[in-house]
């Protein structure tokens, strides 16, 4: 699925790599808890997630997860944003909640794994 | 190729730094130019014991050593020690308390992780006196 089509479904913004929208994700995990995103790595490439802190985007940044999605209209801090940025990870804002937004993108075709 | 050898402080209770060392040492296996997929695993394994003692062992240190065939990881604390290493080791055990899971972890998964993307893992414990993992991964 295309990163413009997971903006599209989720109603989502884009806060950083907008540039980056025509790029594909092959899979797709959501979780609050790092570790349970830490144990399914192997393609998934897009994260949804509740928790807003800098320790989501080092967890994906050792995964190699291209995209996350902050999900219940959590707005991430201009720090974690940069952290993001300087990773060359995309870094999208829904105000869907967690189950709905995951709902969304598996009924649209993606899914885990 | 002579061996490559890293060694990082880890701070005790700093969130925001905390998986420093692990993305420091993601950057220097890239310039390695080693395979996607070992990179991937070793900073796994490193990211999850970093946080572990920052969490629970108020910090300590991490030593890496890169050769031919294995990247070597050995994350020493002096922190409180594991009562119960075979109950540590299982899924979903935690002992993190509501702050630590109000950050996403303590869901029990870091230790498994480790055992999930290791080729080989050690833990040496002693209460009181500190903790020291070893995780190897095999390159190729
Ligand atoms: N370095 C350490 N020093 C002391 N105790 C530890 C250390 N590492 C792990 N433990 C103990 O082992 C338990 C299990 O560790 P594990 O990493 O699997 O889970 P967690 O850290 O509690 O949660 P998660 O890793 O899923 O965020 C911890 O809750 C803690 O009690
Ligand atoms: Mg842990």
């Amino acid at each position: 699925m295309r990163l413009s089509e997971v903006k599209e479904i989720l109603s989502a913004q884009v806060l950083c790599g907008e540039d980056r929208m025509e790029e594909e994700v092959a899979c797709a995990c959501g979780s609050d808890f790092l570790s349970d995103v830490l144990a399914y790595v192997h393609e998934q490439n897009l994260l949804l997630t509740g928790m807003v802190n800098p320790q989501v985007i080092r967890t994906v940044e050792m995964t190699d997860i291209k995209c996350v999605v902050f999900v219940r209209g959590k707005r991430p801090g201009e720090d974690i944003i940069r952290m993001a940025r300087e990773r060359g990870i995309v870094v999208m804002a829904s105000p869907e909640r967690l189950y709905t937004a995951c709902g969304l993108l598996y009924s649209k075709g993606l899914r885990g794994n | 190729m002579e061996p490559v050898r890293l060694s990082y402080p880890v701070e005790g209770g700093d969130f925001i730094q905390a998986g420093e060392a692990s993305s420091k040492m993601k950057m220097t296996l890239k310039k390695l130019g080693l395979p996607a997929d070992v990179i991937r695993k070793a900073a796994i394994c490193m990211y999850e014991g970093e946080i572990n003692m920052v969490i629970h062992a108020n910090g300590g240190r991490a030593d890496v050593e890169i050769t031919m065939d294995q990247i070597t990881l050995r994350m020493v604390d002096q922190g409180p020690g594991i009562p119960d290493v075979a109950r540590a080791m299982e899924e979903g055990y935690s002992t993190a308390g509501p702050e630590v899971r109000s950050l996403g972890f303590g869901a029990g998964m870091g230790l498994p992780n480790m055992k999930r993307y290791s080729d080989e893992l050690h833990i040496d414990t002693e209460l009181g006196k500190g903790t020291t993992v070893i995780m190897k991964i095999k390159i190729g």
